[in-house]
């Protein structure tokens, strides 16, 4: 083996002549260390015919809705004529539900403030990265930080009487125990459960009081932001 | 049969002419090069990936709500041109303008009711994409700024309907927005600038509609554009969608 053409033998013994390159790559930990990238295809036909029909679908049944539903309209705008309940848009009735119960500066800034900036954190803040099911490992020492947050959040919602927050609370949470008190749950949904990392939890229990509050606002809601029910 | 034969022919004769490779500036797209070309030689599509993993292309990957968003989006785009031809944002203009739209304009309330419709569906995609994408892990890295340009995304989604709400100016529009900003003077110190600065006074009047007109039809769409081009050219630069097996 001649001096000259070591480049062609490969490896040299020597680590200072030829530096070794070790990669130690951890399992799930990121999109770019993919097991195997699988079959691909080309964009030009197959995603743009796809999306192509996709649109075509979208445009009719948006056409059909459109021939049988009309957008509302009511009278001139009045500013001495005001309406009872007056509501926000629904995507904001959830908001505006949680103004009936809590402090303007807490309903109306600091939470919507909150959720905004928990939006934009998620992908930095998510420590738990492998997915890792939420009672996996120091499980007693889990269920005691798990109570506690849910007796502090059940003692602040009762005192300002949030029964709207609290009940869709108190159900996702009794949802997350539902694994802990029966690990060895047999049926898909308890597999499906046991299996579920903290960031699924929170992120569910979020929609969860996002929809009750937007779905309650939108049709329970009457005069001076009453409980009317929506057949009465 | 000789029809379909025909047809093929003489696309084939048209893709080889002059005027036609002057335009597409490639033959037909038949070997993997000129389908790539067909998509980075493209103004509009070079943001897309050339390549896509077979598996992102499952309708369970995505549901394709990304694609309805931007398709609800498009319709949007131009059922509101069609709409500012008929539209003053002047009071009480605005108002007649919708009731010119109900009995005078053709279509006008097929016009209307495409927009409201398509307007309410986007809000509820975009919310339902981005609930899909957390919970297939798509906001995992490489793909964190691409997460925070979709919440971006989103909240010039829901200013883009909340500001078109006021424009009908009905009842419905003046006291949906009045509890609206009501909200934003809570806001310590800045709540009452803030709220001043967005209707052009103290209260909702003809300044407020102008400007919430200003913010509907050109602000918040040229951001939503900008944004929707970024969030899109991104999924390329990162790699593609995120692909995760089916184990729930």
């Amino acid at each position: 083996m001649s001096e000259k053409n070591s480049y062609e033998v490969g490896f040299s013994s020597d680590a200072l002549r030829q530096p070794r390159r070790i990669v130690f790559i951890t399992r799930k930990t990121s999109a770019k260390v993919k097991e195997e990238i699988g079959p691909q295809l080309m964009s030009f036909p197959h995603v743009i015919l796809r999306e192509s029909i996709a649109f075509q679908v979208l445009t009719i049944v948006l056409v059909a809705l459109a021939l049988f539903w009309d957008a509302p309209l009511e009278q001139l705008a009045n500013p001495l004529l005001t309406p009872n309940p007056a509501k926000a848009p629904w995507y904001f009735l959830g908001l505006q539900e949680l103004l009936h119960y809590f402090p303007p500066v807490l309903a109306g800034v600091l939470i919507p403030t909150l959720v905004v900036l928990a939006l934009v954190v998620i992908p930095y803040f998510d420590v738990n990265i492998e997915g890792e099911p939420l009672w996996a490992h120091r499980s007693r020492r889990r269920l005691q930080i798990y109570a506690g947050a849910f007796a502090v959040l059940f003692v602040l919602l009762a005192i300002y009487n949030a029964w709207t927050v609290l009940v869709p609370t108190a159900l996702v949470g009794a949802l997350g125990l539902i694994p802990y008190f029966n690990p060895t749950g047999n049926s898909r949904f308890q597999k499906f459960l046991g299996s579920r990392p903290l960031p699924w939890w929170v992120m569910t229990w979020f929609i969860a009081v996002a929809l009750t509050l937007t779905a309650v606002g939108t049709f329970f809601r009457g005069p001076g932001w009453s409980w009317v029910w929506p057949w009465s | 049969m000789a029809t379909t034969i025909w047809t093929q022919q003489w696309l084939e004769q048209l893709r080889q002419t002059r005027l036609w490779r002057s335009i597409f500036r490639r033959g037909p797209a038949r070997t993997n090069r000129t389908r790539s070309l067909a998509v980075f030689g493209n103004l509009g599509l070079h943001v897309l990936p050339v390549k896509v993993r077979e598996k992102s292309l499952s309708v369970r990957a995505t549901y394709y709500l990304g694609s309805i968003s931007f398709f609800l989006f498009v319709v949007l785009t131009i059922t509101g041109i069609l709409l500012m031809f008929y539209y003053h944002p002047a009071v009480p203009d605005a108002y007649r303008d919708m009731k010119d739209l109900i009995y005078v304009v053709s279509n006008g309330v097929f016009l209307r009711n495409l927009h409201r419709l398509a307007a309410q569906a986007m809000v509820v995609a975009v919310f339902w994409h981005m609930f899909h994408v957390f919970y297939r892990g798509g906001y995992k890295p490489p793909h964190e700024f691409n997460w925070v340009i979709g919440v971006g995304l989103l909240l010039v989604t829901l200013f883009l309907s909340y500001t078109g709400y006021l424009l009908p100016w009905d009842q419905l529009a003046f006291w949906a927005i009045t509890v609206g900003t009501n909200i934003i003077s809570y806001i310590p110190v800045l709540g009452r600038p803030i709220r001043f600065l967005l209707l052009g006074g103290h209260i909702i009047g003809q300044n407020a509609l102008l400007r919430f007109y200003v913010l509907h039809c050109v602000i918040l769409p040229l951001a939503a554009v900008a944004l929707i081009a970024a969030h899109f050219w991104r999924i390329q630069k990162d790699g593609g969608l995120t692909v995760r097996d089916d184990h729930e």
